[in-house]
């Protein structure tokens, strides 16, 4: 029993004496408050801060046509891909749905990146938002691992020579490596086994795994309290009159009609994909997998989708050692793990790139850039690779993209590595006492 | 060195990346396709299910569906239902797949999604591109497609064509110089310009049974992206008339 009875409802006409039943009962007003109505958010948030709210539309729509796919679709070696076509021709308005799902899957990368690129344009990370930070990586991963898995499923031939690439990386690792990979696929190959359990692992357990990392990341983020644009804390300058801060504006109903806006936008250019290029140009859906799964047939050129791309290629730019791949697949591990410590790995005085020095802008620069080609060459084939330098007298000559992808990587460490000598020397700008427009 | 020097270098170093990129690449011819000619379509049904369904099945493709091409149930009966006895059984085949190995060394690829994964164009410049051989098994391969089991089934419509692989030594780099074309030896029931057209339905047909819903579904598009432009102004008024007070 609560200690403190709280006030009866008042302000929702006829509904008062319901919600009055019903709070007594479950913190339902509370809970309003705390995270819409009395939620202080900066009033500066820009274009930026739409893609948080945009990924969890995103999540959502995942799991509705998630649902409604479930009830069609055969987890079964010999049925699967002709389910999925039964689901495109058969079902009424199954095409539209299985559409929505494989365009969601590229769109939440799209939002989750672009997310991640605020949350390091503007310090998101830093003290005291670590734990949002961590969670969002933990969301991350379990995101690439559910993209992972559920592209087994249409039980294509990328689907089916995608899941043995990386699989096999985990036959990589020294020692375990043979019976960890056989672990995971249930079997010596990718079979109908390992269908059955990606399927399982699809629908069922990483759905959950993200569900409750969301609301752990939104919980850590309603503790402290958004981070914004310039980067300084509105609970800094509290107005003495009424104790609220003076640069927050409640999260409803200014953030939830704005948000609105960001869905209208980001629903029309999700609904242009859907209804006229749901391959984008084999991005999306890639052509080989209309081809179903042969294990006996390798097709010529493997290539992940395009949002594990920078790791792959990465990947690839790492050669063996004493035969093993394994190195490569250490340093695409170490590439998404160091994500974990970024928040002590700065030690700027400011935290949005607002007011940071010319060597984080640089530095930061370097990132994006090495992140975005290093996305592009793990889409183009290795021959192509080697095409790129072939005959100019460049450094590397004719492997000049692999030699690029090597410095790129490099460069996408080095933006780690490097960032508590160049944080800490960099030259500031004077953050503002209160947030600018 | 000297300016020449340089040049003759260059040109050295660059030309192994053309003589690469000129055996390798095949350059594919522009299928006409126009999903909303119905009776393009359903020439390439006909065409379909007398030629290609000997031995390819199209499991996911219904008899039925062909109602989308303006085809009545009826009209399906009584012309095209060869391979099944009711209208709603898939497309299979008649050919056995035990057989079909015997014959061919391969069993005949199922065609529903083949417009998907090869392109329609591909699928085009293919079917234009067979051509005598009699070291092949069939008697005929494929420019586009090296090799291929598959014989040239439309070769009384087309005729029969012959590659002809001609050399001559580059006056300039002393490179040789390899052009391969096909050439028309005896022409076919059908000239080139019908043949094109005779492929262009077929094409045609391959793309809708590829994905029989993207009509609808453009036609879908359209709607949703009126109405979601509706949505959006709304969502811009209101999110105007409440930030008034913020600005």
């Amino acid at each position: 029993m609560a200690a403190i009875e709280r006030p009866p409802v008042t302000g929702a006409g006829p509904f008062n004496g319901l919600l009055t039943w019903v709070d007594r009962r479950f913190p339902m007003v509370p809970l309003w408050k705390e995270h819409l109505a009395e939620y202080y958010a900066p009033k500066n948030f820009n274009f930026w801060y739409y893609f948080g709210s945009l990924a969890m539309l995103v999540l959502v729509i995942q799991i509705v046509s998630g649902i409604f796919l479930t009830m069609n679709y055969k987890p079964s070696a010999a049925e699967a891909f002709a389910s999925v076509e039964y689901i495109m021709r058969d079902v009424p308005g199954g095409w539209l749905i299985r559409y929505i799902h494989s365009t969601g899957a590229s769109a939440f990368f799209i939002c989750v990146y672009l997310h991640m690129a605020r949350g390091l344009m503007y310090g998101s990370y830093r003290k005291p938002r670590e734990l949002i930070w961590i969670f969002g990586v933990m969301i991350y991963l379990a995101l690439m691992a559910e993209a992972f898995f559920g592209y087994l499923l249409p039980w294509g031939q990328m689907s089916y020579w995608g899941a043995q690439v990386i699989i096999n990386l985990f036959g990589t690792i020294p020692f375990i490596g043979e019976a960890l990979a056989i672990w995971i696929r249930g079997d010596y190959n990718v079979s109908d086994a390992t269908l059955n359990r990606f399927f399982a692992l699809h629908v069922v357990a990483l759905p959950l795994v993200l569900l409750g990392l969301v609301a752990a990341h939104i919980m850590a983020l309603h503790e402290v309290g958004s981070n914004n644009p310039d980067g300084v804390e509105i609970a800094k300058s509290i107005d003495p009159k009424d104790g609220k801060p003076m640069d927050g504006i409640p999260f409803h109903p200014y953030y939830t009609v704005k948000d609105t806006l960001g869905v209208a936008v980001f629903l029309i250019v999700f609904s242009a994909i859907v209804f006229f290029s749901p391959e984008m140009g084999g991005y999306f859906l890639e052509y080989n997998n209309f081809i179903p799964a042969d294990p006996l047939k390798t097709p010529e050129h493997i290539a992940p989708v395009w949002y594990f791309t920078p790791y792959y290629a990465m990947l690839r730019a790492v050669p063996p050692i004493f035969g093993s791949q394994f190195p490569g697949v250490a340093v695409m591990g170490a590439a998404t793990l160091i994500l974990f410590v970024l928040p002590w790995l700065d030690r700027g005085r400011v935290k949005s790139i607002r007011y940071r020095g010319p060597k984080y802008k640089g530095f930061f620069a370097a990132f994006i850039f090495a992140f975005l080609v290093l996305g592009y060459l793990g889409v183009e084939p290795t021959t192509v690779w080697g095409e790129f330098g072939k005959g100019l007298p460049l450094i590397g000559g004719d492997y000049v993209a692999l030699w690029a992808a090597r410095i790129l990587t490099v460069v996408y460490f080095a933006f780690f590595l490097l960032m508590p000598w160049y944080t800490a020397t960099d030259k500031e700008k004077p953050e503002p006492q209160r947030v600018t427009w | 060195m000297n300016m020449k020097k340089i040049l003759v270098l260059l040109v050295l170093l660059v030309a192994p990346a053309f003589a690469a990129a000129s055996t390798a690449k095949v350059v594919l011819e522009k299928a006409p396709v126009n999903l909303h000619d119905k009776s393009s379509l359903q020439r390439g049904a006909q065409i379909f299910v007398n030629h290609c369904l000997n031995c390819h099945s199209a499991a996911s493709m219904r008899y039925l569906r062909l109602t989308d091409i303006g085809l009545t149930e009826a009209q399906i009966r009584d012309n095209l239902l060869f391979s099944a006895e009711k209208v709603g059984e898939p497309m299979a085949t008649i050919l056995d797949p035990k057989d079909a190995k015997a014959f061919f060394g391969v069993v005949p690829p199922d065609l529903s999604l083949i417009a998907r994964s090869r392109s329609p164009d591909w699928l085009y410049t293919y079917l234009k591109s067979f051509y005598k051989d009699p070291s092949a098994k069939t008697g005929w391969n494929n420019s586009v497609f090296p090799n291929v089991a598959m014989p040239h089934v439309l070769w009384e419509y087309q005729g029969d064509q012959r590659l002809s692989v001609t050399q001559r030594v580059d006056p300039l780099t002393g490179d040789k110089v390899e052009t391969r074309r096909l050439v028309m030896d005896r022409p076919g029931s059908l000239s080139a310009v019908q043949y094109d057209q005779y492929l262009g339905d077929l094409v045609t047909f391959l793309s809708y049974m590829s994905e029989p819903s993207q009509a609808w579904r453009r036609q879908w598009g359209i709607i949703v992206l009126f109405f979601l432009a509706g949505f959006f102004v709304l969502a811009l008024l209101l999110k105007k008339e409440f930030w008034k007070d913020v600005r």
